[in-house]
């Protein structure tokens, strides 16, 4: 390969070692963004007109005015079912319907009656439930609160900004301004829905440039913004994706957090600029109290962060105490759509995640081998270079079960076609590896390459769906093959056609274990502006702008749908992701995108997949070994063993960097990132039911350690460890040459167990472990059972029959619970045909039960229980198991004194039966 | 209550193994290789084989590992870290990870690794036995002749080295004969000076000045000489194609003037007229190497400024190149750093320059013979010299895209198949196979640099074949190139032929 191949990359993005911070926009360079934040706190212009109120069983409605421009504003506000409260704000009368953000929701969310307690003219008390939850709507100016008994647990436009620009024709005297006749002008619009003087002169109302790129506005400017206050809160999270702290910072003084789905080339860390995905969900936690603010709006999207104190409760009477308060005040500004936000009020961490969960759903349930390890790299070259590396884990004795393929195995960046010369025999290359029961992915981007003589390309053209420019041609940018075209998956004509090309008479060469990843779906243009698409660009009645963040929303949508299709609906589809948006964990996984091999980048990847994770995307990963730039073999070696305890776990390269398969650092790294995989594989059980449990309830998987100790406030900005379901407790290795670490060991009166060793130690303490190359501190609650399978072999489907162990970690009361899921790994049988096993395992009174979850399903698995280590034990003289017809049998076991670890030999019972195991 | 292992009982299996012809029945637990068999006594308890422990012979292969060395589960997958035998009657026997046992891939040729998993396995040693015996047998017949071929390339670089080392030491006879004439116009140059010395010195800056002028001219003609005999196709213009018949004019030195790189000399024009031309020349008159040597009489030397006191300059230069290139020339007589070796005073002359002096001094000594020689003979072309006889030569192999080319001690390098530039993938760096096989590895290094990446690099690996020839190439990392080159000169004596055995490390 000559240096060709990358010359659009060193064209397009620079040769920079960092990112280019100038091909990206400040607030200050986005004209709504500058125009919004340059309003100050005070008198919200806006007033509710109180009169205008209307009470359905499903919603309240009333009017706003400015009375800066009397332009009235429509208050839709509902009570949701599960502790969650909708509000919506849109113009009355708008010129033109305004976006409002489709296909991401599940379902309408279910209402509850909102009624009326009391009203008076300046304002109405309405009942959000039994628990004197109340919202609170105060006439002038225009301000909500929402309260539980005495405190106030949120406010909105408590600080006025809330501003509302609204439609309005343009004025100059240019082509556009002529299709309006002049005479139709509603009312006087001197004043902007701002408060603010208006000015259509003002720059950036109707066009922007940035860099050599004319943004054309032909509706004006179109923004909304508005402010909330959160007393007694001092930690927020959420709002992926950037890549900083767990822990929202203040952004006072800086730039706000942006949420603008941009392909950012080497990208800097511990800062509020733009990545590949933007999930508008921000979580707020106290000690009492984890609530969820989700502003449902697919433009580009700036959030402030401030932490303040403030004075609570004299602006109504029976709010208690006026003592001072810290508060965190948030503020959103959007440049389209309208205002529409979901308050989720908890009050616990898991009532936030299952009130988020009921919106936008849960994870997607993958095929059991999307959770074991996969091995990428840009790019494999052919594929006899495939079969050396598919041989090499045979020869290493590493488990893998996916082999990936980046851009360059297609014909000349054509997605869904194969390189003639270098995989002219795909259908042969996955035999091979069906025949190791190992699993393919090749890339499948969304810029398709203009060239006539492309299927999928002439098609899109003939069926007309592309994504148009502001003249109504296909629009067209300059992405990996050169000039492409960009389908409009908006549409769902598009996304129907899309995944129809996922069948396998369709897409050439691909078989049933081939899956796929859409990278570059921010949309990446390397021509355009920021790196992405034009925002005048056009899908049908609405401008890319409304809806930019949810383009890789809908290619990962309508990918997973293919892979779905082809099987006849059988078969689960793994689909990775770039570009996300809220909802995007229905489709598959996410990565945190073109990290690189710095330590810095190791550490960050543990914050950026716990705000993931916060927000309902579980299945998260960060590149093993990091994209750009070589690692160390420490570096490396430490990555794999953090990276073997994140959900996705997949070690990806850049093409320009050295080989690094797992075996290519001398024997003793090899045996080192041998044994971290080897450690993933042995809990592929408990990954599979956590992801089973996450899917089923919406709950992360991933998980700070305040979820699970929401009082323990020691804990809530801690983001170098984290806990996986409830049980696990990582704590990844992340600095060079670490000797040891001081890990947090949450819960008073609780006990945590070393899961290399099975040393015991108290919760409720920092405790230092030295540590060795060898493995990362990883600990078991006290009170779990974990599944373990401890035959490792090629992949995960060669395991798939064979025997479990449990690890059975008593607390300090002597008990232990846990679950196990089984299915057949692959298909939606479980769904439609209740093919699983779900059993809860309980460890009280010397007593080991394994109990039924699922009456009504059915799975017969052959596999059988190998081994219990139970964790804290004492010696007992006699362990008989006893089974559901009630034979009886005495097992063998050996006791290790020194760690007080029982070990139960060979049961021998088939894991989907009912027993029990007594200790006397 | 285990319903599920009954079938990990079946503890013995029969096992069929072929030794010596005869088909002998030999029973053992599952797994176990017949060396093995005396430790798996159904009789007696088992110890572990690393002794750790002894437990009763029913828990051998009962599908649970109870031994650390997993010696206890040879039959079953129970052992994270044991090892089943596969007798592979037909075939190599072999040892597989026990992880491989029942795993739903026929691992044994003979398939006895897939007892209870539900995969079919055929028997397929015999035909890949014989598939080997082919190979092998085909294997030998290029081995040996590949390894006759191997001895003629040794004799053939006997003779050859006999030869250039007995030009070589002629040429260092001749050397000291040179060094002689050296020292003897030293003294003479000495000499005259004594004298000259002061009205030298009252002369100097007149005589600056003239020589500046006469440089000047002299430029200026030889200039114009330069140009009519660049200007191939007399169209008052030199082109880059001209210039490209020029390949010391190369400036990256990487013995390849490119388009650029010409186009560059000709300040960005792709040609320039007589006018321009001069501009451009100071770029390229240190290494112009004129295409006829002008017939000058000795006698001229006097009158050409840079010959005047020759050996004011030679002896600066020569010193100069002596500290930066010491470990070059490892031939040359290092006693005295201030020694200039004749050589190194020829060398810093243009080749008409040179050709004067030698005619001056010995006509038969060429010094660029006289260099290469050395460099020559200072190759390890291998222990038998086995390898001299691809010194000098290139091969290629033409892909879909790129045609290779392996110049072997030289250089490796690309060229898209369908026009643009040549890139170096790397000169000559070493020998890089494993210490106990030296020879199979050639190793090509500091080739172009890559984008944000390394300089190219080229990885060639040898094997035995009875061409020579480049059979294969491919970049397994970014800019790091593996090529695949078959040579009888690594062809091993084959085991069957009985001669002398030649320990070649």
């Amino acid at each position: 390969m000559g240096a060709l191949s990358l010359g659009w990359f060193a064209l397009c993005l620079g040769v920079a070692v960092a990112v280019d911070r100038g091909n990206f926009k400040t607030c200050e360079q986005s004209a709504f963004c500058k125009r919004q934040r340059a309003m100050k706190a005070g008198q919200s212009p806006y007033r509710a007109l109180l009169d205008t109120l209307e009470l359905s069983d499903s919603r309240v409605t009333l009017q706003l005015i400015n009375d800066n421009n009397k332009v009235h504003l429509l208050l839709e506000l509902y009570r949701l079912q599960g502790n969650m409260t909708r509000v919506k704000i849109n113009e009355l009368k708008p010129l033109k319907p305004r976006f409002e953000v489709p296909d991401v929701l599940i379902a309408d969310p279910p209402t509850e009656p909102l009624s009326v307690v009391s009203r008076d003219e300046n304002g109405v008390v309405l009942s959000l439930g039994d628990e004197a939850r109340r919202l609170i709507v105060s006439a002038q100016p225009f301000r909500l609160d929402i309260v539980e008994g005495p405190q106030v647990l949120l406010s909105l436009n408590s600080r006025g900004l809330l501003a509302f620009e609204h439609l309005r024709p343009r004025k100059d005297t240019s082509t556009f301004g002529k299709l309006f006749s002049l005479n139709s002008l509603p009312m006087s619009a001197h004043q902007a829905p701002d408060g603010g003087s208006e000015d259509d002169n003002q720059p950036g109302l109707w066009e922007e440039t940035f860099k050599s790129h004319t943004d054309s506005k032909p509706n004006g400017p179109t923004s909304i913004s508005l402010d909330f206050s959160l007393p007694g809160v001092e930690h927020v999270y959420g709002i992926p994706e950037h890549a900083d702290n767990l822990k929202l910072k203040s952004t006072d003084g800086g730039d706000p957090y942006r949420l603008y789905n941009l392909d950012v080339f080497q990208y800097e860390l511990y800062n509020p600029m733009a990545l590949y995905g933007a999930v508008p969900v921000l979580l707020s936690h106290n000690a009492q109290r984890t609530m969820g603010i989700f502003w449902f709006n697919a433009a580009e999207t700036w959030v402030d962060i401030s932490s303040n104190t403030t004075v609570f409760g004299k602006m109504l009477d029976y709010v208690q105490g006026a003592s001072e308060t810290p508060q965190t005040d948030i503020r959103w500004i959007s440049e389209s759509g309208i205002i529409d936000v979901f308050i989720m009020l908890g009050p616990k961490p898991a009532d936030v995640f299952t009130q988020y969960a009921s919106l936008t759903g849960t994870q997607s349930f993958p095929p059991l081998s999307a959770l074991a390890y996969h091995q990428c790299r840009w790019n494999y070259n052919d594929q006899e270079d495939v079969r050396a590396v598919n041989q090499g884990f045979d020869e290493h004795d590493i488990p893998c079960d996916f082999i990936w393929l980046d851009i360059e195995h297609t014909d000349g960046k054509r997605y869904f076609t194969w390189d003639p010369s270098k995989f002219p025999k795909p259908l042969e290359m996955l035999q091979d590896l069906t025949d190791k029961r190992r699993k393919m992915v090749a890339i499948v981007d969304p810029h398709i390459k203009v060239d006539s003589g492309y299927k999928i390309h002439s098609e899109l053209r003939s069926k007309n769906l592309y994504v148009k420019n502001k003249d109504g041609a296909d629009y067209e940018g300059w992405c990996w093959p050169g000039n492409a075209g960009y389908p409009d998956f908006i549409r769902p004509d598009t996304r129907a056609w899309w995944a129809s090309m996922f069948a396998y008479d369709q897409y050439e060469g691909s078989t049933e274990n081939l899956y796929t990843w859409n990278d570059m779906n921010e949309p990446s243009v390397f021509n355009g502006p920021e790196v992405t698409m034009h925002k005048d660009a056009v899908h049908g009645a609405w401008e890319h702008r409304d809806l930019h963040n949810l383009y890789g929303f809908y290619v990962q949508m309508a990918t997973a749908e293919g892979l779905i299709q082809r099987s006849e609906g059988k078969e689960r589809p793994f689909v990775l992701t770039r570009a996300f948006f809220a909802g995007s964990q229905r489709y598959g996984a996410v990565w945190t995108g073109d990290n690189a091999a710095e330590w810095d980048h190791l550490k960050i990847s543990i914050p950026m997949c716990l705000n993931l994770n916060l927000v309902g995307i579980s299945f998260c990963g960060a590149d093993v070994g990091g994209f750009f730039k070589s690692p160390s073999t420490e570096l490396l070696v430490r990555w794999y063993q953090a990276g073997a305890y994140q959900p996705f776990f997949r070690a990806h390269a850049h093409m320009d960097t050295p080989r690094r398969e797992p075996w290519l650092f001398g024997p003793e790294n090899t045996a080192l990132i041998r044994e971290a995989i080897l450690q993933r594989y042995a809990l592929l059980p408990y990954w599979y039911q956590l992801f089973y449990h996450a899917y089923l309830t919406g709950q992360p998987i991933m998980r700070p350690l305040w979820v699970e100790y929401p009082g323990d406030a020691s804990t809530f900005a801690m983001d170098d460890q984290y806990l996986l379901g409830r049980d696990l407790l990582v704590h990844p290795v992340t600095e060079e040459g670490a000797r040891g670490i001081t890990a947090y060991l949450p819960g008073q009166g609780e006990v945590w167990y070393d899961v290399h060793t099975f040393q015991k130690h108290n919760g409720a303490q920092n405790l230092y472990i030295p540590v060795t190359i060898s493995s990362i501190p990883v600990f078991q609650h006290g009170g779990s059972i974990i599944p373990k399978k401890l035959r490792i072999r090629r992949s995960s489907s060669c395991m798939e029959n064979d025997p479990y162990t449990f690890i059975v970690a008593l607390s300090p009361q002597r008990t232990a619970e846990g679950e196990l899921y089984i299915d057949d790994g692959h298909t939606f049988s479980y769904r439609t045909e209740k093919k699983f096993i779900h059993r809860r395992l309980t460890f009280a009174n010397n007593t080991l039960t394994s109990r039924n979850l699922a009456l009504d399903s059915q799975f017969s698995t052959p596999s059988w229980i190998e081994r219990v280590v139970i964790l804290g034990a004492q010696k007992p003289n006699k362990v008989t198991l006893r089974m559901a017809d009630g034979a009886e049998s005495s097992l063998d076991f050996e006791f290790d004194t020194a760690m007080s670890v029982l070990t139960l030999r060979k049961p021998g019972m088939n894991v989907g039966a009912d027993w029990s195991i007594l200790l006397q | 209550m285990q319903h599920n292992v009954n079938w990990l009982q079946a503890l013995l299996v029969l096992s069929l193994s072929v030794t010596l012809g005869w088909t002998v029945e030999v029973q053992r637990p599952r797994g176990v290789p017949l060396t093995k068999r005396q430790f798996y006594d159904e009789a007696k308890p088992f110890t572990c084989l690393d002794g750790s422990r002894t437990i009763p012979f029913d828990r051998v292969n009962d599908d649970y590992c109870d031994c650390k060395d997993g010696s206890d589960e040879p039959g079953t997958a129970a052992c994270p870290n044991g090892s089943f035998h596969c007798t592979n009657a037909g075939y190599r026997p072999t040892f597989i990870p026990s992880s491989r046992i029942n795993d739903g891939i026929c691992d044994c040729c003979d398939g006895t690794d897939e007892y209870n998993s539900g995969a079919s396995c055929q028997n397929t040693c015999k035909e890949l036995g014989r598939k080997e015996r082919e190979a092998l047998q085909k294997l030998a017949e290029i081995t040996k002749e590949g390894f006759l071929l191997k001895q003629q390339l040794i004799e053939e670089a006997k003779k050859g080295q006999q030869e250039k080392q007995s030009r070589l030491s002629e040429l260092q006879d001749s050397r000291k004969g040179h060094e002689d004439k050296v020292e003897a116009l030293r003294t003479v140059k000495e000499t005259a000076e004594q004298p000259e010395k002061e009205a030298k010195e009252r002369h100097l800056k007149a005589w600056e000045e003239h020589k500046a002028a006469l440089r000047l001219e002299k430029e200026k003609a030889k200039m114009a000489e330069v140009f009519l005999e660049l200007d191939d196709n007399a169209d008052g213009f030199v082109d880059v194609s001209e210039l490209q018949t020029h390949q010391e004019l190369d400036p990256d030195g990487d013995g390849t003037l490119t388009d650029t790189e010409a186009q560059g000399l000709l300040g960005g024009a792709h040609k320039v007229d007589s006018t321009e031309f001069m501009n451009m020349w100071s770029n390229m008159k240190e290494k112009y190497v004129s295409e006829v040597c002008p017939p000058t009489p000795s006698s001229d030397l006097d009158k050409d400024p840079d010959s005047v006191y020759p050996e004011d300059d030679l002896d600066e230069d020569a010193a100069g190149e002596d500290d930066e290139d010491d470990d070059d020339d490892d031939d040359r007589d290092d006693d005295d750093d201030k020694v200039i070796s004749p050589l190194q005073v020829l060398e810093k002359l243009s080749v008409c320059e040179r050709e004067r002096w030698c005619l001056l001094c010995n006509a038969a000594l060429l010094p660029f013979s006289f260099r290469a020689l050395e460099k020559e003979i200072s190759f390890d072309f291998g222990p038998s010299s086995e390898f001299a006889y691809l010194y000098s030569q290139c091969y290629e192999l033409t892909t879909n895209e790129y045609i290779y080319r392996l110049c072997p001690f030289n250089r490796v390098s690309q060229k898209p198949k369908y026009g643009g530039s040549e890139t170096s993938l790397g000169s000559w760096g070493s020998w890089s196979g494993p210490e106990d096989n030296k020879y199979s590895v050639m190793k090509y290094e500091h080739g172009m640099g890559c984008w944000q990446g390394p300089n190219r690099s080229t990885t060639v690996k040898l094997t035995c074949g009875k061409e020579t020839a480049v059979v294969s190439t491919s970049e397994p990392s970014r800019c790091e190139y593996l090529m695949e080159f078959t040579t009888p000169a690594v062809c091993l004596e084959p085991p069957n032929i009985d001669t002398q055995v030649h320990d070649e490390f």
